[in-house]
């Protein structure tokens, strides 16, 4: 199966650790991305995420192949939930498993902060408000009308 | 009966604006003449060029079968009757050679609605909603009343389409028959037109707030933009998006794509909109 996948619904992270043990590693380090119920001072009620998924699956592979080859790790796996999503779920898992510790853990950070500025996957915040809003898009739409392209920050890293 | 349709290019202008030969100006490649030629000659029966008197040794012309300017007649309308009275029985499709978005499908939709008991049938400018005289199907019935316009002292085939009984269409293309008659409208073609070669037929996706404002997860789009920065330029304006192309990233065919890319007709482009995974 991929290394990297998208789901629709509620990840079961006991089966997703379980396909990474390996009696050849002794470190294993997991992330969660979690839904949470605020951003950017706006009260969150829910998300929605959307991927082009031909294309993200093929970037999310190839970031996984770099985290091998770049920190010497044994298994791989990256899955990222798309639709509705409610407060407090899992929006995206990481797992590593690697012979030491710190190959583990680095590798972990580098597939989940690669995955959130490379692989085509869209957020839409839902707010108390009623408003709801693309992340990363409406604050660039905003200074495209202004004309203030001054913002310093690389493409797509919005961090 | 219906005439048989031949097919003339109205290669005899002075190109006195231009300050040089519009036939002979290329365009990707290919001169005018070529590309009204080439895509005259296969939807019609017989093909001509027509040219000036004076015309009839230049080596550009001189490859295509040619009837010279009827004497004593200025201007388009010169070719026009010159065809007629060598082909008396003959419909003429009367194409003028400097129309360089002019496409196939323009062509043939005229053929298709041309209505054989009018004078003519002929589009309807999108500029002016008056008839395009150049790009127009006349009947053999048009020979008599050209004769008595022209005897009247008028020779602007545009009026004579005025007064007659035209069946006149709306072009599917609404650009398809801009021409160019300066060096400065050559250029803002060539730019706005991506070289001015025939539309392509491309898919778009759109996703996340693209999608929203396009209204649409995607489209078939007929364009004539060459590379993915000139298709989103054109695409920009028609949904009026927020986000300028600085902000995106764009893919064809599911793959990381550069801007300046050509596109091929049946390529899928999508526009990458900032992403917030995670």
């Amino acid at each position: 199966m991929n290394a990297f996948r998208f789901a629709s619904v509620p990840l079961d992270t006991a089966s997703l650790r379980a396909e990474l043990i390996d009696a050849h590693c002794g470190g294993y380090a997991s992330f969660e991305g979690w839904v949470r119920d605020h951003n950017e001072g706006q009260q969150v009620t829910h998300l929605e995420y959307e991927a082009f998924e031909a294309l993200g699956l093929r970037e999310g592979e190839r970031i996984i192949q770099e985290a091998c080859a770049r920190f010497g790790v044994t298994r791989a796996l990256c899955v990222h939930r798309l639709g509705d999503l409610d407060l407090k779920e899992i929006a995206v898992w990481v797992g590593v498993a690697a012979p030491h510790r710190d190959e583990a853990f680095k590798a972990c950070r580098y597939i989940i902060d690669e995955v959130k500025h490379r692989v085509p996957i869209w957020k839409k915040e839902h707010y108390v408000s009623g408003d709801s809003g693309w992340v990363n898009c409406e604050r660039c739409a905003v200074h495209a009308h202004d004309h203030d392209h001054d913002h310093g920050h690389a493409h797509h890293d919005h961090g | 009966m219906t005439a048989p349709l031949y097919g003339l290019v109205l290669a005899g202008g002075h190109s006195r604006r231009m300050g040089r030969d519009k036939a002979s100006i290329a365009i990707d490649g290919r001169t005018q003449l070529e590309r009204a030629f080439g895509l005259i000659e296969h939807l019609v029966a017989r093909a001509f060029v027509s040219v000036r008197d004076d015309q009839t040794p230049d080596p550009l012309r001189a490859r295509y079968p040619r009837i010279t300017d009827a004497p004593g007649i200025e201007g388009p309308i010169a070719g026009i009757r010159a065809a007629q009275q060598a082909h008396p029985a003959a419909a003429w499709l009367v194409l003028a050679v400097d129309l360089p978005l002019l496409d196939a499908p323009t062509l043939q939709n005229l053929i298709a609605r041309r209505d054989p008991a009018r004078i003519a049938t002929a589009y309807r400018s999108s500029h002016d909603g008056l008839p395009e005289p150049l790009c127009a199907i006349y009947e053999p019935a048009a020979a008599q009343a050209i004769d008595a316009f022209v005897a009247g002292g008028r020779n602007c085939p545009r009026k004579f389409l005025l007064q007659a009984d035209v069946l006149l269409l709306d072009q599917p293309n609404p650009r398809s028959l801009d021409n160019v008659n300066t060096p400065e409208e050559l250029a803002a073609m060539t730019v706005t037109s991506g070289a001015a070669t025939g539309s392509r037929q491309l898919r778009v996706q759109y996703f996340a707030l693209l999608r929203e404002q396009a209204g649409a997860r995607e489209e078939m789009v007929a364009t004539r933009a060459a590379t993915p920065r000139e298709l989103f330029a054109e695409l920009a304006a028609r949904h009026r998006f927020t986000l300028g192309s600085e902000h995106l990233k764009v893919a064809v065919n599911s793959e990381f794509a550069e801007w300046s890319r050509p596109l091929a007709a049946g390529d899928t482009v999508v526009f990458i909109p900032p992403v917030a995974g995670g």
